[in-house]
């Protein structure tokens, strides 16, 4: 099985990345229509396990030990199926 | 005094700090950081300034699971003195050891300049050799600078004397102008309830020869060794 994880600031936290990313988008390239950009991070990682519910727990586990702060960062998953 | 300092894969501030300890300190100790096994009777560990493990992921994440750091919490625990300084500050942050998180400057720059520090609190182990409220000029070099906590954790910091030092400007005063990376309060260095540990972004190792642009950072140092 393969896991992707989404890793973003939470919306209390200013992004200051996405804030540099918005400004070149809308005031270099001129795509006023855009707003409230946010930039994240993914990280996919293969696993050896078939169970759901486990996979499930192992990613919880290593986004709390290593992979989140969870003062400043949110993150969400999905299981890829092989 | 016996001291060590904790050498990362990243680490460029080490020696740095080894000087720094070199003038105050009998014993210095330079440890790797696959170390497991610490001395009891060390008075003060420092974490240095540097790009552990090149800041992948977030500034400090992957250095505070180090092995070393299991040592580091067990005996912060027994009252040794910490001392985290710039990226040491950020791995301190990200192990628990002190409260909020060091985000990315708030103009998204890298800024390596003198600027001035208010000292907040001079009952410690680590500033009792400033005069209270003495305006300091420590360097700071850093992306990653920029203290932000959730509201109820800044208040317990104010509420506990937590507040080590603030960016100010020459006359001493906290403004948005000698904010240079967004720091909720101007926060520049926070202690842990205990006071036994210290994070800060400005680097005091760098400030101890006047030939450097400034001494003010030895104080700290000396403050230290006047306690063993």
């Amino acid at each position: 099985m393969k896991v992707r994880i989404n890793i973003a600031l939470k919306k209390a936290v200013l992004d200051t990345q996405g804030k540099a990313i918005e400004n070149s988008l809308v005031k270099n390239l001129g795509y006023s229509q855009i707003g409230n950009v946010r930039q994240g991070k993914f990280v996919d990682f293969e696993i050896n396990e078939t169970d759901e519910n486990k996979i499930n727990n192992i990613v919880d586990s290593v986004c709390d030990k290593l992979l989140v702060n969870k003062i400043i960062e949110d993150y969400s998953f999905e299981i890829i199926k092989n | 005094m016996k001291s060590a300092v904790i050498t990362f894969p990243g680490s460029n501030c080490d020696r740095d700090a080894l000087d720094a300890l070199n003038k105050v300190s009998n014993k210095v100790q330079k440890i790797w950081h696959t170390e497991t096994n610490l001395d009891n009777d060390l008075d003060l560990i420092i974490i240095p300034g540097g790009f552990s493990f090149g800041d992948y992921l977030r500034s400090g994440a992957m250095a505070s699971i180090s092995p070393v750091m299991n040592e580091v919490k067990r005996l912060s625990q027994k009252g040794v003195r910490i001392l985290g300084i710039c990226n040491g500050f950020q791995i301190l942050t990200e192990c628990n050891l002190l409260p909020g998180v060091l985000l990315r400057n708030e103009k998204i720059k890298f800024i390596c300049r003198q600027l001035y520090l208010r000292v907040e609190n001079t009952n410690t182990d680590f500033t009792n050799k400033y005069k209270n409220r003495q305006i300091i000029k420590i360097p700071i070099a850093h992306m990653d600078g920029n203290y932000f906590a959730p509201n109820d954790v800044i208040k317990m910091i104010e509420d506990s004397n937590m507040v080590a030092f603030r960016y100010v400007d020459e006359s001493g005063n906290v403004a948005n102008e000698s904010n240079p990376n967004g720091s909720i309060l101007n926060i520049a260095g926070v202690y842990n309830k205990n006071k036994n540990v210290l994070g800060m972004m400005p680097h005091p190792e760098r400030a101890i020869d006047i030939n450097t642009g400034s001494n003010d950072g030895s104080l700290l140092f000396e403050s230290l060794k006047v306690l063993f």
